[in-house]
């Protein structure tokens, strides 16, 4: 067992961990965040995208020892990263996966919304196709990903001046 | 009477582009998928899986997987015996069909890659894993049947490998459609032979690969026995079927079981079934009497649970010199895998009735023979015999019009049932309601501009660009609502096709609405409460829709074959509507009027000629006081209702595909999809667009990218999500959509059903543009999926395309094909001839 210390969506926990222990089973089995999800075993599909010291990662593709002294935000704490948050306020992109039905059962969704996020901090305005090249990482099934597309969209002009 | 279809446009729910309820839930990680769950004292399950299609087990031992730290307990199939239960098919499709014995683990023999041998139980799903690399069996290996074709062929006399020995043959059953015979038509050999002498007959065989479902919440199970009841979880899309089933083969009363389908992440019919891993988790948990959870790994998943299509179509159509169809006939081998799934053989059966599609054949023959491989099971997949059937007739459709060298369309437009000729029977025995099909096209080739996208095609051609264009049609329809329970019957299907619904009417004027459909992505409590929300005059927010859980929803049939809506929907209607008449007594009571006197009219009962009025969620309130009602009444609103569909719905559209075809790599690219769909009416734009855009993907995934490779000792080696190609963001396109309105004639609400529309109608649009761009090249199929590889061996004269290396099964050769239910070689027949 190893000793980890690291915050996870603000709180600050410090557990004893088993050095295979992947990230995304830290999360979900020791910690109970279980809106971050495992869709496949070879990190093909991107369920399981949280965000480590502000950049996307896909959590089964990371030892919970790596993330050792890091800050982890994932699906359930994306919002409260959303400065002056007002009550219940989403965070943008959540926002706009449900105004664009982005979404229809929901198991790519935690993954697909952190990578996102991460597509916007790094190119605010990107392109159709800037879009589906930065989620080529994260695999759904239901939406054909036509929505998808449009949530980003809709997130990036939201974030227009 | 209740007067609530007067109400005004602007007020209704129905038709408005909701934003989901259930949402909130999902993007926030709020969820309740079944391996979320933890339960205390819970172990945990993993399981060892055969890794020879066919082999006898001579020996499994044990020991130091039982010693491997926090195992609980290792149990093989001899040692649980009669306590696993056993695996049904609902569907036998012929009386005689051969059935093989199905126990969730193997007992001495395995029959595919991936059936179980053992199971372990531990502390942990880790140390479970663990110990389960340490139970050592030996296998000896028996021939497999791998290769469909082969497996059809092959007699205990001859040697080929059966999948079954002590069955004596791989061929399940056989299933025939013949128009004459039923009166629905004339004979088919007689068309054919006719169009031989004068006119055209075009011969092709298909392919219709394997396909893996791939919904991205892997199954998962969890079982607890500490309760006077047994509560299943489980990642199903038939929670009120698994518990029929597991009452029924488990020993186990039904009113001692309750089964949960909580958030379920996709099925795409993958999840309608009846998993070995399911009757396991229930076994460990009654032999351990400790809660047990098993969640598969992807690999698991795409190894075991079931595959879908996977047959060879030989198609043959007659028609006149003037391109109209005179008659089909259509030769079926269809691979079931080790077993016979839930529905299994049906899944083609159902295809019988879709082979003629939109078309006036006057002479149809349809025989589907069944045959067992040891391969991974096969059953539904998201369209379900539909999709297998559109394509074949759609293919052909494009065939036709080439040999005649006209427009598709055209050839299409000549044979296709005119809007003012509904209903219509048609050959298969089937009446198709309602539809206009001239206006679907009309529409979808204005938004494709069509013509404009022809002009380029010929400027290409004759410029010979090296990138050709290909445009690719597909007019389909499907039948949805599944399905009329005397149908179901009359086709030895073992259930009946009705769905349950209740309507509560809470004290605060609130509502709880059950349906016994079960939703797993496609937004069930946004749809259904806009239908309850417009019927009762009641605000969409105060509608809640309960669901996926026997104890909550008693009654039901689930979801699959576009039904929830259709038939789910129609039994919201009518539960509603006894609401009201249970309310309207009251409300004359309270109002001091007349029944005869009121009319119900968005949520409001009224006095006809007068301001008096008393909204239905007072009424509630004073049924629940009780205080002061009618003399004799039941202090209750609250209503269930049973619908049994009187006939299937039948959903069409014109899918119109324009892809570039690089003729220097073979690569294809996705250039314009335009699909015009009339599903009936729209209860919700917003979730009927997101049907139709998940749909197209995965039947475009069919036509370009998707195939379950088994190699030819019969292991699976697209096993995994590098290797099973699930098409990106980035390999797809936006979409344009478009919908026509003919509202079905057959349900209160004109629904039809749209969550397999996209899938059946969009694989033989692709393929159809593929070998559209192709055809001056001298191609005329380009076998599935169109990889880059086997377009360019197309466009290189190796007819079309050729198999996928290390696929053991090789894919038709171009020419005279073996007639596919005979032995190969047995007789042969030729190509499009005149």
């Amino acid at each position: 067992m190893t000793r980890i210390k690291l915050t996870v969506d603000g709180m600050a926990v410090s557990d004893d961990v088993e050095p295979r222990t992947l990230l995304v089973h830290y999360l979900r089995e020791q910690l109970g965040k279980t809106g971050t999800v495992v869709g496949c075993d070879t990190s093909n599909c991107g369920a399981c995208t949280v965000h480590l010291d502000g950049q996307s990662v896909k959590s089964c593709n990371v030892l919970a020892v790596q993330a050792d002294g890091g800050e982890i935000t994932t699906i359930e704490g994306l919002a409260d990263t959303v400065p002056d948050r007002a009550d219940g306020q989403l965070h943008p992109v959540q926002e706009a996966f449900r105004e664009c039905h982005g979404l229809q059962c929901g198991y790519c969704t935690p993954g697909m919304i952190m990578a996102s996020v991460d597509l916007l901090n790094r190119n605010p305005h990107p392109t159709e196709q800037e879009i589906r090249e930065g989620l080529e990482g994260n695999l759904c099934r239901c939406t054909g990903y036509h929505n998808i597309v449009r949530a980003v969209q809709y997130a990036a002009e939201g974030e227009q001046p | 009477m209740t007067t609530v279809d007067d109400r005004s446009v602007a007020e209704a729910e129905i038709g408005r582009d909701r934003r989901r309820k259930e949402d909130a839930r999902l993007i926030t990680g709020r969820t309740r998928w079944t391996d979320n769950i933890t339960l205390t004292g819970m172990v945990h399950l993993a399981m060892v899986r055969s890794p020879f299609a066919h082999a006898r087990v001579t020996g499994i031992d044990t020991a130091a997987a039982k010693q491997s730290a926090g195992v609980v307990a290792v149990l093989t199939g001899p040692e649980l015996g009669e306590e696993m239960g056993v695996l049904i098919n609902a569907w036998p499709i012929t009386p005689d069909q051969v059935t093989p014995v199905h126990t969730p683990m193997a007992v001495d023999r395995v029959a595919f890659a991936g059936e179980i041998v053992a199971v372990v139980a531990a502390r942990s799903a880790a140390e479970a894993r663990d110990a389960a690399e340490l139970v050592d069996v030996d296998y000896e290996e028996l021939p497999a049947a791998v290769d469909l074709k082969e497996a059809a062929a092959a007699t205990p006399e001859n040697g080929g490998a059966l999948a079954h020995p002590d069955l004596g043959t791989n061929k399940s059953a056989l299933w025939i459609f013949d128009s004459a015979e039923a009166g629905t038509g004339s004979d088919v050999e007689e068309a054919i032979a006719r169009a031989r002498t004068d006119g055209v007959v075009i011969e092709r065989e298909f392919r219709q690969q394997r396909l893996i479902p791939a919904f991205m919440e892997p199954r998962s199970t969890v079982v607890d026995p500490t309760g006077e009841q047994l509560t299943v979880w489980s990642a199903t899309q038939i929670p009120h079927v698994l518990r029929f089933a597991m009452a029924a083969t488990l020993g186990i009363p039904e009113s001692k079981l309750r089964v949960i389908a909580p958030d379920v992440g996709g099925g795409f019919g993958g999840k309608l079934q009846l998993t070995p891993e399911e009757w396991l988790t229930v076994a460990l948990a009654r032999r351990l009497g400790k809660p047990v959870k098993y969640t598969e790994t992807r690999s698991e998943s795409l190894m075991s649970a079931h595959h879908g299509r996977d047959q060879w179509q030989k198609l043959t159509l007659s028609a006149t010199k003037d391109g109209t169809v005179t008659g089909l006939k259509v030769e079926l081998l269809a691979d079931l895998g080790a077993y016979v799934a839930i529905v299994g053989g049906g899944v083609p059966v159902l295809g019988a009735f879709m082979f003629n599609a939109i078309y006036k054949f006057p002479a149809y023959h349809f025989a589907c023979q069944t045959v067992l491989t040891n391969k991974t099971w096969t059953d539904a997949y998201r369209g379900a015999g539909r999709p297998e059937a559109t394509f074949g007739i759609e293919r052909m459709m494009d065939e036709l019009a080439a040999e005649l060298g006209v427009d598709p369309l055209e050839v299409r437009e000549k044979n296709w049932i005119k809007h003012e000729e509904f209903p219509f029977t048609t050959v298969a025995g089937l009446e198709y309601d309602s539809g206009h099909y001239e206006a679907a096209t009309e529409r979808a080739k204005e938004l494709f501009e069509y013509d404009d996208l022809r002009s380029e095609q010929r400027r290409r051609r004759e410029s010979g660009d090296p990138v050709q264009l290909g445009i690719g049609v597909s007019t389909f329809t499907e039948m949805c609502g599944l399905a009329p329970s005397r149908v179901l019957g009359s086709l030895d299907y073992g259930a009946g096709g009705w769905e349950s619904a209740q309507v509560r009417m809470l004290a605060t004027g609130t509502v709880e609405v059950v349906t016994g459909a079960s939703a797993h992505g496609q937004g069930h409590e946004t749809a259904f409460s806009q239908i309850v929300a417009d019927r009762l005059g009641v605000p969409f927010e105060d509608v809640e829709v309960l669901h996926g859980d026997t104890q909550v929803a008693p009654k039901g049939l689930d979801t699959y074959g576009s039904r929830s809506l259709v038939v789910g929907g129609e039994a919201l209607v009518k539960a509603s509507d006894k609401v009201i008449e249970k309310a309207k007594p009251v409300a004359a009571h309270l109002l001091e009027a007349s029944v005869e006197d009121l009319e119900f009219r968005a949520g409001t009962f009224s006095v006809r000629g007068t301001e008096a009025g008393i909204s239905i969620q007072d009424v509630a309130g004073a049924v629940f006081a009780a205080h002061n009602l009618p003399d004799g009444m039941e202090p209750s609103l609250d209503s269930d209702a049973t619908y049994d569909p009187v006939n299937f719905s039948y959903p069409h559209g014109t899918h119109l595909c324009a892809v570039e075809v690089d003729t220097e790599t073979g690569q294809v690219r996705m250039r314009k999809y335009v699909a015009c769909d009339d599903v009936g009416t729209i209860i919700n734009p917003l979730i009927v667009s997101g049907q139709v855009h998940g749909g197209l993907v995965q039947g475009i995934a069919q036509a370009l990218w998707e195939e379950a490779v088994f190699d030819e000792s019969g292991t699976l080696v697209s096993g995994s999500f590098v290797d099973y190609l699930l098409p990106t963001a980035a390999d797809t396109i936006s979409f344009d959509l478009d919908h026509t309105v003919t509202p079905s004639l057959t349900n209160s609400l004109g629904t039809k059903g749209v969550g397999e529309a996209g899938t059946i109608a969009s694989t033989p649009a692709v393929v159809n543009a593929v070998v559209d761009a192709l055809r001056p090249l001298g191609v005329e199929d380009v076998t599935m999926p169109c990889t880059p590889q086997r377009v360019w061996q197309a466009i290189h004269g190796a007819g079309s395309g050729g198999s996928t290396p290390g696929a053991a099964m090789p894919h038709f050769e171009s020419g005279g094909a073996a007639g596919n239910q005979e032995q190969p070689g047995a007789s042969s027949t030729e190509g499009a001839g005149q």
